[in-house]
């Protein structure tokens, strides 16, 4: 009989495996930042407005000026701010003797983060219910899957001030149009996820007279884990595009996209802030993705074969 | 079940009992339909282990599928037990072992062996028990906790057997459980398969392509041949019970390894067509 090493030893090489992965997708992600910083600022440097420096420090007087070869409407610093203007405006002030933009955009993403996290389970379960019943009914699959789709092809924009102003649900209203994004990919991930399950283990299913809510709980539900979770990673940054558009038509003003609607009106004036609100936009999103990424890890771990890397 | 001696044989102790069964299937595209069983007459009786072999196409698989009410015959009947082989799968009096040890990769190996039994609803502690008494069987004990996939291919198509058996099934279907295995696996696990029935008395059908298993392992082989699936010939294997490494040396094994292996050639000498065909069942025929 063979003994338990080689699988032990498995399960350490996949742990140095991970541990080196950790590391290299951390520098990865450094890297590529500072390579869009770079990029960014290059930009500004050969085709932005000029600068000057004008200043002293430790009693040295700097007077530096800077006049960019080319000029490029795109990288002026109208379109596209200095890194150092946008940290600032985090800074600053959004309103006169109000607290800094920061906080206020901090705050606002937590509101917004509530409705797409409600969205999002509003869409999770919809679009898994939905999955199930397709999966077991053929005839329902194929008359409303086409509308499924049709669904999707129909600008949120368009859509959200029917939900918003014909519900006039408030906070709610936002979450039902983020699970509005969020409900099709996981709809058609679990489709094929219970699908996956392989032919014979149905059959063996079948052998043992396992009647259709055993299949689904004890294998087609299963064996779709990892398919379901592929499209919530997806869903989860959908659900906060919904949730931000969602606010848009509504009178909701204390959520990222009432915040954003704020400042698209000072871009003239202050087009840090509203680049302050898009970079806190992208981390909301990063961060929901991270959180079911997160949840993802600890329930497959372990329990699915490990993905084999590429050599 | 005795260690030697002729297995029995009373009439009534019929398990499987199948009565002018064809199998035919829709031919893709033109209309037609392939006849992949025909007129097929066989009994089964309890504590048999009973070899499907024949070429690619002859329709063993189809059989065992059959047998185990996982398609239904064109025409004919199968009953297991002296009920239809659908009554037998909802009264759950079978086991099945496919070529792949399909176990879930989600479930332990000891919750993998469990699977049926939660089908059935019994309590878990006579679930573990029972888990725990077949991984031992199959001599898997200190895996329990372990991924199907931390297993190598032996030991996981012995998980699938101890899952099999769990059910305390009347008849064991195996379709070519050990074509995956290489040589030396295949035959430690015919071996292991031969304790594990003689420890259980279990009703075996096994498909295979491998004629020294199908000797080594039965009590008849059943030969068929293709283009229909017909079952040319049974061949009673007479070689005693308690078989071990050694019966694969013994003399009368040789002698029935070349009985199925005539038998089967004699069919697809019979079948073969044209003269490039007849030419060879000439020169076959000549000297020995």
């Amino acid at each position: 009989m063979a003994s338990a090493s080689p699988s032990a030893e498995r399960t350490a090489a996949v742990a140095a495996r991970d541990g080196i992965g950790r590391g290299r997708r951390t520098l990865g992600v450094v890297v590529l930042l500072l390579l869009l910083a770079v990029a960014w600022e290059g930009a500004k440097w050969l085709a932005g407005d000029p600068w000057r420096i004008h200043a002293g420090l430790a009693g040295i007087a700097i007077d530096y000026e800077h006049v960019p070869p080319f000029q490029i409407r795109l990288a002026s610093d109208l379109n596209l701010p200095h890194l150092w203007t946008i940290a600032a405006a985090f800074a600053e002030p959004a309103q006169r003797n109000g607290p800094p933009l920061l906080g206020v955009l901090v705050q606002a993403a937590g509101f917004t983060f509530l409705e797409a996290a409600v969205g999002f389970a509003i869409g999770a379960v919809l679009g898994l219910v939905l999955a199930i019943v397709f999966v077991h009914v053929r005839l329902l699959e194929r008359s409303l899957v086409p509308y499924v789709v049709a669904s999707q092809t129909v600008p949120i924009i368009a859509v959200a001030p029917v939900i918003v102003v014909g519900l006039k649900a408030g906070w709610f209203s936002v979450a039902l149009i983020a699970s509005y994004l969020t409900f099709f990919p996981v709809t058609m991930g679990a489709l094929r996820g219970l699908r996956a399950a392989d032919p014979r283990t149905i059959e063996l299913m079948r052998s043992y007279a396992a009647g259709t809510r055993d299949v689904l709980l004890k294998l087609r539900l299963p064996a779709a884990a990892p398919y379901i979770f592929t499209a919530l990673k997806v869903s989860a940054t959908a659900s906060v595009v919904g949730a931000i558009i969602g606010e848009l038509p509504s009178s909701i003003r204390s959520g990222l996209g009432g915040a954003i609607l704020n400042l698209n009106q000072y871009y003239a004036t202050g087009p840090a802030r509203l680049w302050a609100a898009i970079l806190v936009a992208a981390a909301l999103g990063i961060l929901f993705f991270t959180i079911v990424w997160l949840v993802e890890r600890w329930v497959l771990t372990g329990r699915y074969r490990p993905e084999v890397e590429p050599a | 079940m005795t260690a030697t001696g002729p297995p029995p044989r009373p009439a009534a102790d019929v398990v499987v009992q199948a009565s002018g069964v064809d199998k035919e299937f829709p031919a893709s595209g033109h209309g037609g339909r392939v006849v992949a069983l025909q007129g097929i007459d066989l009994a089964i009786r309890r504590g048999e282990f009973v070899t499907l072999i024949g070429p690619s196409g002859c329709g063993k698989s189809t059989l065992l599928r059959l047998i185990g009410d996982l398609t239904g015959p064109t025409r004919g009947t199968v009953t297991v037990n002296g009920k239809p082989a659908h009554e037998a799968r909802l009264g759950r009096e079978y086991g099945m072992v496919f070529q792949a040890p399909v176990l879930f990769d989600w479930r332990t190996v000891e919750r993998n062996v469990e699977l049926p039994l939660e089908v059935m609803r019994r309590p878990r502690a006579e679930r573990q028990a029972r888990a725990r008494e077949l991984l031992a069987l199959v001599e898997l004990s200190e895996f329990g906790r372990h991924r199907p996939w931390q297993l190598s291919g032996g030991m996981q198509q012995r998980v699938a057997i101890a899952r099999a058996l769990a059910l305390d099934p009347a008849i064991l279907l195996m379709d070519e459980p050990f074509g995956a295995l290489d040589e030396m696996t295949r035959e430690r696990m015919n071996l292991e398969l031969l304790r594990i029935w003689e420890r259980t008395g279990t009703t075996v059908v096994f498909v295979t392509h491998s004629i020294p298993e199908a000797v080594f392992l039965s009590t008849r082989v059943v030969v068929m041949s293709a283009r229909p699936g017909r079952i040319t010939d049974v061949i009673e294997i007479d070689l005693p019970r308690g078989r071990s490494v050694e019966t694969r040396e013994v003399e009368r094994y040789f002698e029935l390894v070349t009985e199925v292996r005539e038998s089967l050639r004699a069919e697809e000498r019979e079948h073969a067509v044209g003269p490039a065909a007849g030419e060879r069942a000439r020169l076959e025929g000549l000297p020995a």
